[in-house]
């Protein structure tokens, strides 16, 4: 078996240290780890982006990710969007306008949309496209996940 | 008591925002591969790199013998077969002496990881005697060497063979002014919903077995699990957890589910399968891979006279619903169209690839195809207008089908209509620039089957317990499977709407078959017209023990007695009344907690000759679909900018989700129409990953305007008839005849990829046929 050594790392805010073998990959370490079961496993290939996190920030495929490259750099989960129980704008657009059905893509939509609106908080219906390019929905045809990231800039989707 | 008064609704028919919404977005929505059992073990399957094979030894001797190994099982432990149809059992938890398909299981091995797990995998020994791989479909239609199971028809690879016949078809062709003939092909699709199957099963000394699994039917898996494993049903618990999509990909007991279970019998410790992306694939039940062939006469105004039609269709290794399949291939041609006489032969014929099932729009896709881009040809050699066709052959309300399906309600004719209106047909039609066009294409589905796969037809297909209790909250028991569709925020809503309660009273029991009574699952289209009925009349059942206890409090007659938000009162004296929880009190005094039962069972509906029930539903759906495109003749791309979707779901009880299940239905039929494909290179699954089999992305979408149309049934929920599947079928020829109307092109290959397009139109520029002057 390989060595394991002592990862430290900044999950939603919080610093933790986990023992992980190098091989390890950042969505093992979350879900199985960490029990952050909340980013799904998809397809182990990047395709899919349902294991979509935060890294300092920015969208990544935590299937792709060695969990000791992440050393040092800020990972925000779906668990980090809301504050408690209460949801992020994001995360209640997604909810009133319908925009979840099976879900199981949603947490992965929520940060690719939360990245956007971040950096760009009046980004075009354009921009919501390809921000969410990466990550793949079956139920919905995408058409409500769009509306609700746009209704979700401030001042709604006017 | 009186029902609830479909015009004073207070939630239902709104938009209903899904109540498990929160805990979707925020990550904390449980599905099966987020729970974790003490002591679990990890689970694997050995699966065959061979197409074709007999098994002459498997020896788990080694593998078994690896330090963490626990179990390696094979499949002479468990060989009864199993199958969602109870007519074409021949599935098994493991391979039985030969395996079928490049995925086909082998083994199952629990071991205490994954590493382990698949050492183990690699420690087993197998020996194998090739066998004859058939690819072809056609060819398995006769006599084979090596046939795929025994059952099949002469010594061939022939599962079913379907022959129909009403009316004259040879007279009506006869007698026909016009006719025209389809031959199309459509490449296998799949589900590729974005959960992989995950499966964990745990047995106690208490002689119970506890299986919790990504399924849409979990009453089947049940039945499977117990006649598999020998263990009565009450002594099998099923829970679902939240279910990834399904989309039928999860609609039959799946071999993996049975595995699972075997090994936590053998180990006494709970054991986890969970798929792979590339399992996910072989292991398909996706749309079969069709061929078929579609002739329609008419008369010279226009007037169906009659379809013949053929349809042979690849099953894969296993039946699992293919007999539906081979009839829906032929009797989904049935509506919306009035139709004198009708012809069908439908063969499904088995390979050794992985195996069909059923998809969304299950047996209806393809065929639906084939006649609407036919009655798009048959339009243009009568010189009508596509609409003016469709509209002269509309099946009326309350009218029967040559082979007695059962129509009450159906708005096509307005579905038409509005459509019609908002598209702006009569200015585009023919009259758009070269590379631009519009096209028709229409629909109708089975809202239900009416035929429930039971050990008794007369068992309900769905049961809905209530119970409401001293702190005035309704919790709600019924194993319908909610899998993204929204089922349980209708069921929770419908709930509410009758017993007038705030939504947020109701508490929908999560799916376990040792608490929630049976309902057959979420397939056919079924559930809100079922369920919907069950979960009325059980909700009818409390509403009208809190109208007696408001009248005990108030001495008013029960029939004056008024139920209003969260109060029920007097009609015409509205002071006086009881707050719902007054009420609630007052009749939970001397009897505790109240319960309520509602059930729902399909009336007697189809005829009496052999496959008479295939397609018969209490209700259908019908839609009417145009697409606008545009086409870049130099590469072949080209967009679907626009669907103007005109659907007929009866009254639409929660509108968000009716337009998601359209906008997801349009997602997945453009998917199949432009670029989705299964691609093997004779038994091998070339494309097994979400990088090679390519749904359609954001940027691909068009834009979807959603037109709901439909009256109210007159026996669904409030009115509601489904809106799961029947939004698919228009999707794919109102797409094919916009692409004529674009570039002259008509195309009988699925899917209609780039290349295929500009091959198109070599073959028109060939025949030196112009096309709006170009």
């Amino acid at each position: 078996m390989t060595t394991q050594r002592v990862l430290r790392l900044s999950i939603n805010g919080q610093p933790v240290e986990v023992p992980s073998p190098p091989e390890r990959i950042l969505l093992d370490l979350l879900r199985e780890d960490l029990n952050l079961t909340g980013t799904k496993r998809g397809c182990d290939l990047g395709t899919c982006g349902c294991c979509t996190v935060l890294l300092d920030g920015r969208p990544t495929l935590s299937c792709l990710t060695l969990a000791a490259l992440s050393e040092g750099k800020a990972i925000t989960t779906i668990e980090g969007v809301s504050s408690g129980t209460n949801l992020h704008p994001v995360q209640k657009a997604f909810v009133e306008h319908g925009a979840t059905q099976c879900g199981f893509c949603t947490p992965g939509f929520v940060l690719s949309a939360v990245a956007l609106l971040r950096d760009h908080p009046r980004a075009s219906r354009v921009e919501v496209v390809d921000a969410i390019s990466g990550n793949l929905c079956r139920c919905t045809g995408y058409t409500k996940i769009i509306e609700a990231i746009l209704a979700a800039r401030p001042g709604g989707s006017g | 008591m009186a029902t609830t008064p479909e015009r004073d609704l207070r939630l239902l028919g709104g938009s209903i925002p899904y109540i498990e919404g929160p805990l979707k977005v925020s990550g904390r929505a449980e599905y099966t591969d987020d729970l974790k059992r003490p002591g679990m073990l990890v689970g694997k399957l050995l699966r065959a790199p061979w197409a074709h094979a007999r098994l002459v030894r498997v020896d788990t001797t080694k593998a078994r013998a690896m330090p963490g190994v626990f179990a390696v099982l094979k499949g002479e432990k468990y060989p009864t077969p199993f199958g969602v149809l109870p007519i074409t059992r021949d599935e098994t938890a493991i391979a039985v002496d030969r395996s079928r398909y490049i995925g086909d299981i082998i083994a199952a091995v629990a071991a205490q990881d994954e590493l382990t797990a698949e050492r183990a995998l690699a420690a087993v020994e197998v020996e194998i005697e090739p066998l004859p791989e058939y690819a072809d479909p056609r060819v398995g239609r006769e006599r084979v060497d090596a046939p795929i199971h025994e059952k099949g028809l002469n010594h061939s690879n022939l599962q079913k063979e379907v022959v129909q016949h009403f009316g004259d078809v040879d007279a009506a062709f006869r007698a026909a002014a016009a006719t025209v003939r389809v031959r199309a092909s459509f490449a296998g699709v799949t589900h590729a919903f974005t959960e992989p199957q995950c499966t964990i099963a745990e047995a106690t000394p208490d002689g119970r077995l506890t299986v919790w699994s990504s399924t849409q039917v979990p009453h089947y898996l049940h039945r499977s699990l117990s006649e598999v494993l020998g263990m009565p049903m009450h002594r099998i618990r099923v829970v679902k957890p939240e279910v990834g999509g399904g989309f039928g990909g999860k609609s039959d007991p799946l071999p993996h589910e049975i595995a699972c279970a075997a090994l936590a019998l053998e180990t006494g410790r709970p054991v986890k399968i969970l798929f792979d992306r590339d399992e996910v694939f072989y292991t398909n039940h996706g749309r079969h891979p069709t061929h078929n062939d579609v002739r329609i006469a008419a008369d010279a105004e226009g007037h169906l006279l009659g379809y013949d039609i053929e349809a042979l269709i690849e099953g894969g290794a296993w039946s699992s619903f293919g007999t539906v399949t081979t009839y829906y291939n032929g009797v989904m041609a049935m509506g919306p169209y009035r139709l004198p006489s009708f012809r069908y032969k439908g063969q499904r014929v088995f390979t050794n690839r992985p195996p069909s099932g059923a998809m969304r729009a299950h047996g209806g896709t393809n065929i639906r195809y084939s006649v609407e881009v036919g009655l798009d040809e048959l339009a243009e050699k009568l010189q009508l207008d596509p609409f003016e066709l469709r509209s002269r052959n509309a099946l009326p309300p309350n009218s029967t089908t040559i082979n007695e399906f059962r129509v009450t309600s159906t708005s096509f004719r307005k579905c038409l209509d509005v459509v019609r209106e908002r598209s702006g047909w009569a200015d585009k039609w023919r009259r758009l620039p070269y590379g631009q066009g519009v096209g028709l294409g229409c629909g109708f589905y089975i809202s239900g089957s009416a035929s429930p796969i039971h050990f008794t037809p007369k068992m309900p297909q769905c049961t809905v317990h209530l119970k409401a209790d001293m702190d005035g909250g309704i919790t709600v028991h019924s194993m319908q499977a909610d899998i993204g569709q929204g089922s349980n925020t209708l069921l929770a809503a419908i709930v509410a709407e009758v017993i007038g309660v705030s939504l947020d009273r109701v508490h929908v029991s999560p799916v376990d078959s040792d608490i929630t009574p049976v309902d057959i699952g979420s397939y056919s289209s079924r559930v809100t017209f079922m369920m919907g009925n069950a979960a009325r009349k059980a909700a009818e059942g409390l509403r009208d023990r809190l109208i007696e206890a408001t009248h005990q409090l108030t001495g008013y007659p029960r029939e004056a007695i008024r139920v209003r938000h969260e109060r029920y009162e007097v009609e015409h004296r509205p002071e006086v009344g009881a707050t719902y929880l007054e009420a609630l009190h007052q009749a939970l005094e001397g009897t505790g907690a109240l319960q309520s039962t509602g059930s729902y069972t399909s009336p007697p509906v189809g005829g009496s000759f052999k496959g008479a029930r295939a397609g018969t539903a209490p209700a259908y759906s019908f839609a009417a679909y145009v697409a606008q495109v545009t086409v870049d003749d130099e590469t072949g791309v080209y967009d679907v900018e626009k669907v103007w979707a005109a659907f007929d779901c009866g009254r639409p009880l929660n509108r968000l989700a009716v337009e998601g299940q359209i906008q997801g239905s349009i997602h997945m039929g453009l998917g199949q129409f432009m670029g989705e494909s299964m691609d093997y290179r004779g038994t091998r699954l070339m494309n097994p990953s979400l990088l090679d089999y390519k749904i359609i992305m954001p940027h691909q979408m068009p834009e979807i305007e959603c037109l709901l149309v439909g009256a109210d049934d007159p026996e669904g929920p409030f009115g509601a008839k489904e809106a799961g599947e029947g939004p698919l079928v228009a999707t794919l020829p109102a797409a094919a005849n916009a692409l004529y109307d674009a570039i002259g092109v008509r195309f009988y290959d699925l899917p209609v990829t780039p290349d295929r397009v500009l091959k198109g139109l070599d073959r028109r520029r060939a025949e030196s046929r112009l096309w709006k002057g170009h």
